[in-house]
């Protein structure tokens, strides 16, 4: 039985244009913490031990690469890291399911305004927030980690079309930067 | 005739563009039509029925006749407006609506049948005889109606789309949106500026004074810095806010490209949906023509565009200008033409009060009733009291007064209110939520209205915010009251036109009137007025009025027409901006499917997904080759496919089985851990939602399995019901489509295949699951079938999809097997009776596929209840069964019974899947039928009109293959 | 139209998905009359003014929306969580 290898959906594929860099992001194990009713204290001792707490809706938190992230209702991603026992909710690998593409330049919130119906402006969007949304006609999990820097979660299966819509609008928004509209 | 001197055009940077195959020269800064109009082009376009010669009317986007194509390497754009497209190097345009060349235009014969072609005359003219429409008036008319010419070739151009978002937005840049925008961008507030033109300013542009003490322009050269070096201010010119909608929500179109030579990448338009907290309507008016006769001349234009083309553009229509205006503020163009050394032969100003002393001669109390020139101006006829005169001009400036641009606060079913005092309309107070028109928008007509008013709304604005308005002094700037008699036609010999694009006269409004069309949405369907790309912008009011006088009311009582987004037309490429082809949907790719194309498949399409067809093989002609073999090989050796499509939706918590029971119309709380069952889902109205099976993984861990095509909707359906009637279960659920590739495989050999690859022994039951090791990675092992044979389908997380595949496949391919396709895919299941959303479509029940005795009678499940409803159920029902055929047959063909007429009330029912079955050489269906399980062994009549199918078919058990289940059990 | 879903904040109604009057929430008991599982089912008003119906943020956290709505003036007076809700 020869090994299976494993392959990412875009192979991390990495494109800069226009001050603007896209790559596929190795986001590491992502678990769906979902609690159950009256989970939640149980729960919060298993993500205790790695010094996190359940994050409240729209936001998410990280503790030395260990990240997790609001996603609906009483339920978290947790990424980076392969979760501990948690008691107190469904625990469901989600590693698999979800490519996880960085966006980062001064322009990238243009870009986005161009496929995402959310403002995204720092003002409205810090450091720390986290949206579900769309990316165009894609369910996307979007993540701002920078002050120029955000990461979009789609479904595997799509990453192809998220990668050429950003590649497309990308294109679209250097070229008016090249002729200073 | 280009003015020294005068404009703001940058007569450094010559542009050199085409009309009509001809070459001219223009200046930076310049439209069409103004570059045109320098070059002396006063004709430049036709009119709509009568194919009357046109000039330009306005300098505005509400510009109803110079309509012109322009022709990229791209795209062919119809109808674009030479007032608002700008010129640049290269730039090819071209007039349209004409038969032969715009001077000489063969269609223009319509011009001298006018008195047959009055309002209403398509439908008193092309009545009879009937036979006659079809193919004689249709083309006719289809020939002769519309205005501009399309490439017919898809328009590979770039468009963008975008949303944005900003506590105040502000429409237009005159004084009143520059003192909104500045108000609030001190404030703090976050602000968007859209102006339509390209430059900012408004009628500063064009009307120059002074502001603050200073000249106008310097003042907008000031506020704009301190706007531009705002970060809170976002400026967007070349954008026209097209639509108010709800919630603060605005369209708006910016052409990005359009007045640059095409670039890669480089969108043309980009629509814009603008989300704002306040808004302000600071969108100035339009100056109103007046009806006089033959007032449709190229040379005849709005005196406000005369203004806007000498101060701005540098560019006088001509040599000697008449006015003809009923407003004081209208006199300035004439004061100003003649600094500029125009000469001006005459104001003919129809109120008998009228200021007379001016440079020129003035004729109070005069009205224009005729106008001379074939292609252009050449004089007037003046009609004063009881004299009548002649006077020789080449340009008249003419005003009927302003409308304030008011048509966003009726976008939302806001009503106007006639203000008699302007004799217009102005926008009711709060039509639409959040947003308030100001200046000139509102009907204050100074420079001084416009600055309070737009500071006054900014105010309003940022305080609601919860912001300090800033301490901002108002700057001093005219204020003369605005005083005008109205004047909307003139009475004379000729037709007089309201609306130009759309070719209508008073005469027509009057008949209008007079055939009954009294309510003002009967006259405008029946005359067209207003129906034009202006939308009416230019005519609306005066028609209004017309009628109005013709029906013996006022203007109030007489109504209003409301208007609808867009205010100026948008293109559908630039709303739908990337949605073309493979941008209309997100394409789903399976991690099998670069291997799968490297074996030749070709692709279909399943829901969002791309799915092989069939895995072709050298001599193979059709796919029916294809498919034949791979039945044969799964039915024989092993066939391997790939089916992570389906919906896998993870279940976990102690009430996932009582979740389960209540979803499914049968049990699942009771399913041992390690086996799996097939499930039915009803919709609460008790037809078929989806079907497929689940597995029990762990005591409180459920896998549930969906169709392809229905993933999506048992979500939301799984969602509803937990949280509309069961969210304080013990249970959670998501999906987990995305985390695992699964592959079928199936056939005599499968166990064998499948053991190949795995750590441990393959000793599972029918309708068993097994955790496994695959490879060193942690898989999942079912014993399912979806084709008869003994099947299985081995799971593995999705990074590692694409080298299980080609592994499975090539191992295959030594045991005589290999991939199959959604082709042979689908007959494997015919053949086995099993069922697809072609089957449970939505308007069938338990009852109609055979499975009533799936529904438990134990417990209470989602659409129990109505699936029991008298009409869901019994012999009157159309009830799954197979047909078998010796000829081709179809799905969708109607079943009848032999010797019976074929018509809609002796249907028998229909087809819904049809294949060749290689193992029973036969041709197969499955089919609902009236009270089918009481008929099989009957014969049936299959007819298909559409395809001429007409065929003799045995109706028999929906299982053909295999009826006992041996081989799945094996 | 613009939603305010009580945890994403308001949003583009092009990330929700509308399925019909409030009256989906009220599921009679299993052995109810046919009558009122008609009703249920098929019955519903059609108010110019205030009503209440569900949407679901398809797009967004997934949550069945209860929208308290004004059909006339498009006003939109509440919107809470079908699983959290109060009556």
């Amino acid at each position: 039985m020869p090994e299976l290898i494993a392959k990412s959906a875009l192979d991390g594929r990495r494109l800069t244009l226009g001050g603007l860099t896209l790559v596929e992001l190795d986001p590491g194990p992502i678990t769906s913490v979902a609690l159950y009713p009256g989970g939640a204290k149980l729960a919060a001792k298993g993500l205790k031990t790695l010094g996190l707490t359940f994050p409240p809706p729209n936001t998410f938190t990280e503790k030395k690469g260990a990240r997790i992230v609001w996603t609906g209702r009483e339920q978290a991603f947790l990424m980076g890291v392969a979760p501990p026992a948690i008691e107190g909710a469904a625990l469901t690998d989600q590693s698999d399911g979800w490519a996880v593409l960085g966006i980062s330049g001064a322009a990238a919130v243009d870009v986005l305004a161009r496929l995402v119906p959310v403002d995204l402006r720092s003002s409205a969007f810090p450091a720390g927030r986290v949206a579900r949304t769309q990316v165009n006609h894609m369910n996307a999990v979007i993540l701002r980690t920078g002050d120029h820097e955000l990461e979009i979660m789609v479904f595997r299966s799509m990453a192809r079309t998220a990668w050429h819509e950003l590649e497309g609008t990308i294109s679209m928004v250097a070229a008016r930067q090249a002729v200073k509209i | 005739m280009r003015i020294d001197g005068k404009g703001l055009i940058d007569r450094t940077k010559p542009v050199r563009f085409r009309f009509d195959g001809k070459d001219y020269a223009g200046y930076k800064g310049d439209t069409l039509a103004s570059a045109l109009l320098a070059n002396d082009v006063r004709l430049v376009g036709r009119s709509f029925k009568y194919h009357r010669p046109r000039g330009v009317l306005t300098a505005g986007s509400e510009e109803p006749n110079a309509l012109v194509e322009v022709i990229g390497p791209k795209n062919q754009t119809p109808n674009v407006r030479a007032t608002v497209q700008e010129v640049f190097e290269g730039l090819e345009t071209r007039s349209q609506n004409r038969l032969g060349s715009l001077r000489f235009d063969l269609l223009a014969v319509n011009d001298l049948l006018w008195p047959f072609l009055g309002a209403g005359f398509y439908y008193k003219t092309f009545m009879w005889p009937r036979a006659f429409w079809e193919g004689l008036y249709e083309p006719l008319i289809r020939r002769a109606a519309g205005l501009g010419s399309l490439s017919g070739r898809h328009d590979e151009g770039t468009y963008e789309k975008a949303f944005a978002f900003c506590d105040v937005l502000v429409i237009g840049s005159g004084p009143a949106g520059l003192m909104a925008a500045l108000t609030a961008g001190r404030a703090g507030a976050d602000v968007i500026l859209c102006e339509e033109s390209h430059a900012f300013g408004g009628r500063i542009l064009s009307d120059g004074g002074t502001i603050g003490g200073m000249p106008a322009g310097e003042w907008l050269a000031q506020v704009l810095a301190e706007l531009e070096a705002l970060p809170n201010v976002r400026l967007m010119l070349r954008t026209t806010v097209t639509g108010a909608y709800d919630h603060g929500t605005y369209g708006a179109l910016e052409r990005v490209g359009l007045h640059k030579p095409a670039r890669p990448n480089l969108s043309r338009e980009c629509f814009w949906r603008i989300v704002a907290k306040h808004a302000v309507l600071a969108a100035g008016a339009l100056e109103r023509p007046v009806a006089f006769p033959d007032n449709d001349r190229p040379g005849i234009m709005l005196a406000s565009a005369v203004r806007t083309y000498l101060n701005r553009y540098g560019v006088s229509l001509g040599k000697r200008v008449t006015l003809f205006a009923n407003t004081d503020q209208a006199r300035a163009v004439a004061r100003e033409l003649m600094a500029a050394g125009v000469t001006v032969a005459a104001i003919i100003d129809p109120r008998p009060d009228a200021f007379s002393v001016e440079d020129c001669p003035v004729h109070v109390g005069g009205e224009v009733i005729g106008t001379r020139g074939r292609l252009g101006l050449t004089g007037i006829t003046v009609r004063k009291g009881a004299e009548t005169f002649e006077i020789e001009t080449d340009c008249l400036a003419m005003s009927g007064g302003w409308n304030p641009t008011l048509h966003l606060t009726c976008h939302m079913n806001g009503r106007p209110r006639w203000d008699e005092d302007l004799a217009a309309f102005v926008p009711m107070e709060g039509a639409v939520p959040g947003l308030v028109a100001v200046g000139a928008a509102n009907g204050s007509m100074s420079t001084h209205g416009a600055l309070v008013t737009g500071h006054a709304a900014a105010v309003q604005a940022v305080q609601a915010l919860g912001r300090k308005a800033p301490d901002l002094p108002l700057p001093e700037a005219e204020d003369r009251p605005y005083v005008l008699k109205a004047l909307w036609a003139v009475e004379g010999k000729g037709r007089a036109w309201l609306d130009f694009a759309n070719d209508v006269t008073t005469k027509d409004v009057k008949l209008a009137a007079q055939e009954g069309f009294r309510s003002v949405e009967h006259m405008k369907r029946y005359t067209t007025q207003g129906m034009a790309p202006d939308q009416g912008k230019n005519s609306n009011v005066a028609a209004l009025a017309v009628l109005a006088d013709a029906t013996g009311r006022g203007i109030p009582e007489t109504g209003t027409t409301t208007f609808r987004p867009p205010y100026t037309p948008v293109s559908i490429a630039a709303m739908g901006a990337g949605g073309r082809a493979e941008g209309f949907a997100p394409q789903r790719f399976l991690t099998s499917d670069q291997a799968s194309r490297d074996r030749g498949a070709p692709m279909i399409e399943a829901g969002l997904w791309y799915r092989p067809s069939y895995f072709p093989k050298p001599g193979e002609t059709t796919w029916r080759e294809a498919c034949d073999r791979e039945v044969r090989m799964v039915r024989e050796a092993v066939g391997v496919a790939d089916v992570s499509t389906l919906g896998k939706i993870d279940i976990q918590g102690k009430d996932a089985g009582r979740f389960l029971d209540f979803v499914y119309t049968n049990t699942f709380s009771t399913l041992p851990v390690g086996r799996v069952r097939y499930g039915l889902m009803l919709r609460e109205d008790g037809h078929v939602l989806d079907d497929g099976t689940s597995a029990r993984l762990g005591e409180d861990h459920y896998l549930m399995t969906t169709t392809t095509a229905a993933a999506g909707l048992v979500m939301r359906h799984l969602d509803f019901v937990h949280q509309a009637f069961c969210a304080d279960w013990q249970v959670r659920f998501i999906s987990v489509t995305e985390s695992w590739a699964q592959f079928a495989v199936a056939g005599p050999k499968a166990r064998a295949l499948v053991q190949s690859f795995l750590e441990e022994t393959v000793d599972l039951p029918f309708m068993g699951v097994a955790p496994v090791r695959v490879g060193g990675v942690k898989g999942r092992l079912f014993r399912i079938s979806f084709s008869g044979e003994e099947g299985y389908e081995l799971a593995v997380p999705t990074r590692y999809g694409e080298a299980l595949f080609r592994d499975l496949v090539a191992r295959a391919e030594t045991m005589g097997g290999g991939p199959y396709g959604m082709e042979a895919l689908n007959v494997l299941r015919i053949e086995k009776g099993f069922i697809t959303h072609a089957e449970i479509h939505g308007r069938v029940t338990a009852h109609d596929i055979g499975m009533e005795k799936m529904v438990s009678a134990k417990k209470d499940c989602i659409g129990k209840a109505a699936a029991q409803r008298p009409g869901l159920w019994g012999p009157e029902r159309e009830q799954l069964v197979g047909l078998k055929a010796s000829a081709p047959i179809s799905a969708g063909a109607h079943l009848f019974v032999p010797g019976m007429e074929i018509h809609r009330e002796t249907d028998q029912g229909y087809v819904t899947s049809v294949c060749w079955s290689p193992t029973l050489g036969a041709w197969l269906a499955l089919a609902f039928l009236k009270d089918g399980r009481n008929r099989h062994g009957e014969k049936i009549r299959l007819v298909d009109h559409l395809r001429g199918i007409d065929v003799i078919c045995e109706v028999c058990d929906p299982v053909f293959h295999d009826p006992a289940g041996e081989k799945l059990r094996a | 139209m613009r939603l305010r879903c009580p945890l994403c904040g308001e949003r583009d109604r092009r990330e929700f998905y509308y399925y019909g009057a409030e009256d989906y929430l009220h599921r009679p008991a299993a052995d109810a009359a046919l009558a009122e599982w008609d009703a249920y089912l098929h019955l519903r008003d059609n108010p110019a003014g205030v009503t209440r119906d569900l949407w679901y943020h398809e797009a967004g956290c997934s949550q069945w929306l209860l929208v308290t709505r004004n059909t006339v003036t498009h006003e939109i007076s509440g919107v809470e969580l079908v699983a959290e809700r109060k009556a």
